[in-house]
């Protein structure tokens, strides 16, 4: 969870967080496509990240857990990712939306493409987005769309035993060891800046929200940080700092921060480097 | 499987040297996995882990053990608190049943028309 602050605001600076997004916006199933790539983008993005655990996890018990979660989110992406190309009209497939798409066209929030840091980063990082993606996926089984339905009745029950895998590590590692405890806390500060981007209220959210498909960010926070909270007790941490010194921003305008670029360049060299190739 | 979670420690952002991260993962404890493949069946043996408790090991379990949908329900048990017949034992346990064969139902004519015998 480093290097991230070249895009740092000051958490009290108003920006309009739609800056980037065209003044045609999209409606139909336009909109839909946009947003389930944001959604799709988060899940596959932090399905790369998590593949990097295997071989590298404390224990191999803990490769399978992590893999298991990885391989979870790349089937929400997979199906997510199929429906976009669907509706966009440009008739692309799952792989060609994951692995020829730039950089600025991913819409995923930068908390999911930070780099892997040690364990307890990764716990933080697990339990802030699973407390996030589960009261989402718990929202959008009564979306509009039917595959976005869908896959949040699947992604729902997924999504509960990732929350669940963070919550025992989290309140183990808090209420472990001075050692163990001082590095979630630390873990902890460090996802800290990464959350508020989660419930930012963006256009095509709104728009999605409004049509009946999506629903608001902001409507999932007071849930998904309640449950935070609560394990950040049990684990005798200190609350969630809402307020930090800076928070990212930008992921869903397709602005990224460094580490993204490499991470897109690892998932899609071999596509590239061998376009269409089969095996 | 000890030896490649030891080389996972070793990672460059792990503190390294004589520490005691590994020290207490060799003392996680090993636990047995019981797997049942589906309602009506018994718990069979399907392998063993290391967790921190039980609660961790039952989770490990569903992460190793039914990946394919291999089960409906699991138990794992401290292999600690195990308590197996011993190999030696093996002549004086279960020689003695090989010659009694009035154990088995096999001296009974079962009627034709009695269904699931």
């Amino acid at each position: 969870m480093s290097d991230t602050e070249v895009h740092q605001t000051p958490t009290g600076a108003q920006q309009p967080v739609g800056r980037a997004v065209p003044a045609d916006e999209p409606t139909g199933d336009a909109l839909t496509a946009r947003y389930l790539t944001q959604l799709a983008d988060d899940a596959l993005t932090y399905a790369q990240r998590l593949g990097e655990w295997v071989t590298n996890a404390p224990q191999i018990e803990e490769d399978m857990a992590l893999a298991n979660v990885s391989l979870d989110l790349l089937g929400q992406a997979r199906a997510l990712l199929t429906r976009v190309g669907q509706l966009d009209g440009t008739g692309r497939t799952e792989d060609d939306l994951a692995y020829v798409r730039g950089e600025r066209e991913f819409r995923n929030v930068h908390l999911v493409e930070q780099e892997r840091g040690d364990f307890a980063d990764e716990m933080a990082r697990l339990l802030l987005l699973s407390s996030y993606q589960l009261e989402l996926y718990s929202a959008l089984l009564s979306s509009a769309d039917e595959t976005l339905a869908g896959v949040a009745g699947k992604a729902v029950k997924e999504v509960a035993y990732h929350r669940d895998h963070a919550d025992q590590w989290v309140v183990r590692l808090g209420d472990g060891t001075p050692e163990s405890s001082a590095r979630m806390q630390a873990a902890m500060t460090r996802v800290a800046p990464h959350v508020a981007e989660l419930f930012d209220d963006d256009p095509v959210s709104v728009a999605a929200a409004e049509a009946g498909v999506g629903v608001l960010p902001s409507s999932l926070r007071e849930a998904a940080l309640a449950h935070v909270a609560a394990v950040l007790a049990e684990a005798g941490l200190e609350p969630l700092d809402e307020a930090p010194r800076w928070r990212s921003r930008g992921g869903r305008d397709g602005v990224h921060s460094r580490p993204m670029g490499y991470l897109l360049a690892e998932m899609q060299s071999v596509a590239r480097a061998h376009p269409g190739a089969t095996w | 499987m000890s030896e490649q979670a030891t080389q996972g420690l070793g990672r460059s952002d792990q503190p390294s040297g004589p520490d005691g991260a590994r020290k207490a993962e060799q003392g996680w404890p090993l636990w047995e996995v019981f797997v049942r493949g589906k309602r009506g069946l018994s718990h069979v043996h399907a392998g063993s882990l290391h967790a921190p408790d039980g609660p961790m090991a039952l989770r490990n379990a569903r992460d190793l053990y039914t990946r394919r949908q291999e089960g409906v329900s699991l138990w794992v048990v401290k292999a600690a608190d195990i308590v197996a017949s011993s190999p030696d034992e093996k002549d004086s346990f279960f020689d003695p049943a090989a010659d009694k064969v009035y154990r088995h139902p096999t001296f009974y004519d079962v009627p034709e028309d009695v269904e699931y015998l």
